[in-house]
């Protein structure tokens, strides 16, 4: 039984649904990426998941129980957490603050994950008592996956972690998403830098138009000359 | 679409006659009277929040602007403030403001002559206290001599319509000064502006006894029409011609509610009134299309104003008296508010619909309040709970709360109201 | 000195005063605001209710023969901000939620909290008639004066004893509500969620209780300014109604969704209405000593006329909102 199971999702906003028929599976060891042309549903996918929109069609599991349309309050405490691309930090709050908003769910002493996140990013530790309004672009990304982790996730769903960053912190933002993956953390992420991210992944996944196109390692889609010419800039 | 407004229309009519055979046909008139000049109030909100999507919680300063200026043009002069020193004082007081507000001009301007900064600042604050002390100093006295020795200044003795258009005026100019301020700001906040402006003209207008009489209220105020005692003197009976004056009244502000129409229609259906529509629904995108976005919406304060100030003027006209005191945001702001929202906001024919509607059934539930209370205290006595005390203020209170729950009902269940607006595809 | 003392007496304490009932007021507002993103016009009668359900609550103490120390108002008080924020919730689940639902734009939900100002003025007035009522009819409200002699002034310090107990309830709360919003998980989910609603709920913040948990504390506070002002004036049905301008100016100015904005800006519009209708002849008198026969100070010498207080608010707030439309603190952009 995989961590997160999409089967034949649809799902959008009200109108003309935007995902028909997604299909994904993704365990607790993998990192899986989405990738695809604009308007191919990447982060519709995500947001579908984490019940922001509503599922019309198909199931979506999660440790085996079905979680479509559940809203964040119930799913954060099921080891579901999710790092949208834009405004992903509360800009008045200190640092420590973002990641305690992280930890809302949880009634035990989180001390100990605040400490794993703060080795995770040792820089945060340094302005844990800054306002995150304050922090550079990639700080503030830290902070967003920081504040995300506080729920000790089992799948950590990121849109565009590397949006808008420049290269330096684009290669240290994946490393840190491999090292979280290495901690035990599944990992679902959409990302533009689709050859950098699908070099680390163990799950490709090529959408266009609302529907899976390829599926595969990410070694695999990179390899595949069909993947590359349309989807990978040649 | 229409089909239901001519319903609707059929239905009010059928509920003026019942009234007017129920309670009269003197009192029906009256109250058709003031729901004509309600209704060209109602017109003007809904050119600003139905149109415009423009807040005013202001409408009673308008509508007190609007009294004042019919007041202030119709009443008869006084010969005792025009034969006192009170003219001249006055226009001290006047050359006294043109000072000030000179001053303050000129500290704006200060940075021409190398003053900057916190140094422009500084004087900017200190030309307007000054400005403010040299306008007090001028004002205050005149004041006090007008109303130890004339009462008031008096009227013009100018015909009431003239006031009626001066009432326009007037608001008119207090919405460009307000809607200068306010409306570059979020609708939050103009709503708290247009409460505190209505506010400040009330407690202005209350205050300035030596122009105004303020609290001691200034009557009788001529109509523009023969009254009843003209026709009684002609020979009619009483009974008729109350009728026969009241009805002329009638005419008139049915005239005026109907040019308004016409002309709000003419604009409303061209281009005019399509940007407007594409400024509400959209501003941000009508403003990138190159539409200057804060005139029109300056424009359309500006002309629903007028509206308010017309009305409020025909209302003091007709009921002869000019009482500061008599107004009140729920009766002359809220109960507007609650005429659009019921009629149907975007639609004209949904204002004046809200309008007499609401006004009919606001007067009829007064004597109504007044029956149910009687019968439940009735009820009450003869199961030995005792009478209800103080009946009267009791049950005109319950007005104010239907009124809240008709407005809370309504954008529940009817957002849109009774007479929807229409949305017109552009071709 | 006299003169001194005057001034502290008319200024200070009333403005203080004033200015604890804004703020407190403005308080709620600002919370409001930022949570649900609509200005709360029926503040003034949660503020108004409140304090009737101290007056009541005080009543219903007296009839038991329940004689304390500090004025019953104060004692009851806790009891009636616990009846408030019921109220609160009781008028969010009955007229805005269901709006909130339908996704109505914030203006409808300010339209609505007007007609729920109608609703509940409409009901205090039936109930309680047009009058106006005195915590104070069965107990001496004391005045305490302190003799300032050995300083040279002929006039002594006065303070009532619900001023005093007014200025450290409200130090009180202040502080109480600082630690609420800095140091407790609701609290800080309470900023975090008026900072960024989406983010709170991505986040597993349960926005339901937030709204909830705002509701009571914006229902309490005004509890508090509503049985505060009733204890330093009378308690009549439109005790708040009156004045809603400055406390809506008090919470623009301080910046809307800012909470110690509001405090700030509630304090600084208490003062600034004491000080603008302070009559300086009171205190400029001495100088009538040395001035010409022509130049005597009139009998009144104030910037504003005691009438026109409530336009000090406005002005204040329209100079802010040109100045600086974000409020002194930065507040609330969208």
């Amino acid at each position: 039984m995989a961590l997160l199971e999409l089967k034949h999702v649809v799902a959008g906003y009200g109108g003309a649904p935007i995902l028909n028929g997604v299909n994904m599976a993704i365990d607790q060891s993998d990192i899986g990426v989405i990738v695809g042309p604009n308007g191919a549903g990447k982060s519709t996918t995500l947001k579908a998941i984490f019940g922001l929109l509503k599922v019309t069609g198909g199931t979506v599991e999660f440790l085996g129980e079905s979680i479509a349309n559940s809203l964040p309050d119930k799913l954060v405490p099921k080891g579901l957490s999710f790092v949208p691309q834009e405004k992903n930090v509360f800009t008045s709050m200190t640092v420590e603050e973002n990641l305690e908003m992280g930890a809302f769910t949880r009634r035990d002493d989180f001390s100990e994950t605040m400490q794993w996140v703060y080795e995770m990013f040792p820089v945060l530790a340094e302005k844990r008592r800054q306002p995150t309004g304050e922090l550079s672009g990639g700080q503030r990304q830290m902070v967003a996956m920081g504040r995300a982790l506080m729920s000790k996730p089992k799948l950590l769903m990121l849109d565009e972690p590397s949006a808008g960053l420049s290269p330096r912190y684009v290669i240290e933002i994946f490393e840190t998403i491999v090292r979280v993956n290495q901690e035990g953390v599944g990992v679902l992420m959409v990302e533009q830098n689709a050859r950098q991210a699908l070099a680390f992944a163990s799950k490709g996944f090529v959408l266009a138009q609302g529907q899976n196109r390829f599926t595969g390692t990410g070694a695999e889609l990179i390899a595949d000359p069909e993947v590359a010419k349309s989807f990978l800039g040649g | 679409m229409i089909r239901r407004s001519l319903t609707l229309f059929a239905g009010l009519f059928v509920l003026i006659l019942v009234m007017g055979w129920a309670m009269g046909l003197p009192f029906t008139s009256s109250r058709l009277v003031e729901a004509t000049a309600y209704a060209l109030i109602a017109l003007g909100l809904n050119i600003q929040w139905g149109y415009g999507g423009l807040f005013n919680f202001g409408i009673m300063g308008f509508l007190m602007l609007g009294g004042f200026a019919v007041t202030f043009i119709s009443y008869p002069v006084n010969p005792q403030f025009w034969g006192s020193d009170g003219p001249w004082m006055l226009g001290r007081a006047l050359i006294a403001f043109g000072a000030g507000a000179l001053l303050v001009y000129g500290a704006r301007n200060s940075d021409k002559i190398g003053i900057r900064g916190g140094w422009k600042t500084f004087v900017t604050v200190l030309a307007w206290f000054v400005g403010y002390c040299v306008y007090r100093s001028q004002i205050d006295p005149a004041a006090a001599y007008i109303e130890a020795n004339a009462g008031f200044v008096g009227g013009l003795g100018g015909h009431p319509v003239l006031g009626w258009l001066f009432g326009g005026v007037l608001a008119a100019g207090v919405a460009f000064i307000v809607g200068k301020i306010a409306l570059g700001l979020r609708t939050d906040y103009l709503a708290i502006a247009t409460i505190g402006i209505s506010e400040i003209i009330r407690a202005l207008i209350k205050n300035m006894d030596w122009l105004t009489r303020g609290t001691l209220t200034v009557s009788p105020i001529p109509w523009p029409t023969p009254l009843p005692q003209a026709y009684q003197a002609s020979g009619s009976d009483q009974f008729s011609s109350l009728l026969l004056a009241r009805g002329g009244f009638l005419l008139l502000a049915l005239l005026v509610l109907g040019i308004a129409l016409w002309l709000i229609s003419r604009a409303y259906a061209g281009p005019w009134g399509r940007m407007m529509r594409s400024i509400r629904d959209n501003h941000i995108a009508a403003a990138s299309m190159g539409k200057n976005v804060t005139a029109r919406q300056l424009e359309i304060f500006v002309f629903g104003s007028v509206l308010m100030g017309i009305g409020g003027a025909m209302l003091v006209s007709f009921t002869q008296i000019f009482d500061p005191s008599s107004y009140q945001p729920i009766n002359h702001t809220f109960l507007i508010w609650v005429m659009i929202i019921v009629g149907g906001a975007g639609n004209n024919w949904g204002a004046v619909f809200g309008a007499v509607l609401i006004w009919l059934v606001w007067v009829v539930s007064e004597p109504l309040a007044r029956v149910i209370f009687d019968f439940a205290s009735n009820w009450s006595t003869n199961f030995g709970w005792g009478a209800i005390p103080e009946i009267e203020s009791r049950s005109a209170q319950m007005r104010v709360f239907v009124l809240g729950l008709v407005i809370t009902i309504a954008l529940r269940y009817a957002p849109k109201g009774l007479l929807p607006e229409v949305v017109r595809r552009d071709a | 000195m006299t003169e001194l003392v005057f001034f502290i007496n008319q200024v200070v304490i009333s403005g203080a005063v004033l200015g604890c009932i804004y703020a407190l007021g403005a308080v709620g507002i600002t919370l409001i605001f930022g949570i649900l993103r609509f200005a709360h016009f029926a503040h003034s009668e949660l503020m108004t209710s409140g304090a009737f359900f101290a007056f009541m609550l005080a009543a219903l103490f007296a009839s038991w023969g329940i004689v304390t120390p500090i004025p019953l108002g104060f004692v009851v008080l806790p009891l009636a901000m616990v009846m408030s924020a019921i109220f609160a919730l009781g008028i969010d689940k009955g007229f805005y939620a269901p709006l909130r639902k339908r996704g109505a734009k914030p203006v409808i939900l300010l339209i609505a909290s007007i007609g729920v100002t109608l609703m509940v003025q409409g009901l205090i007035r039936l109930f309680f008639g047009a009058g106006s009522y005195s915590f104070f009819e069965n107990e001496t409200k004391d005045i305490f004066r302190i003799d300032l002699a050995f300083l040279g002034s002929t006039r002594p310090l006065v303070i009532t004893e619900p001023q005093l107990l007014m200025i450290i309830v409200t130090v009180v709360s202040v502080l109480a509500l600082h630690f609420f919003l800095t140091r407790s998980r609701l609290g800080k989910a309470m900023r975090a969620m008026a900072d960024n609603p989406d983010l709170a709920q991505v986040s597993g913040i349960n926005t339901a209780l937030v709204v909830r948990v705002t509701w009571i504390v914006a229902g309490a506070l005004a509890c508090m300014a509503g049985t505060m002002l009733a204890l330093d004036v009378t308690l009549k049905p439109d005790l708040a109604f009156n004045i809603i301008i400055p406390i809506f100016a008090a919470a623009i100015v301080g910046g809307l969704g800012q909470a110690y904005g509001a405090i700030a800006g509630g304090l600084l519009i208490g003062f600034a209405e004491s000080l603008a209708v302070f009559n300086w002849t009171m205190v400029l008198r001495p100088l009538n000593a040395v001035l010409p026969e022509f130049a005597q100070l009139p009998a009144t010498l104030s910037l504003v006329p005691t009438e026109y207080k409530l336009t000090v608010a406005f002005v204040i707030l329209v100079v802010v909102l040109l100045v600086r439309p974000t409020g002194i603190f930065k507040g609330a952009s969208s």
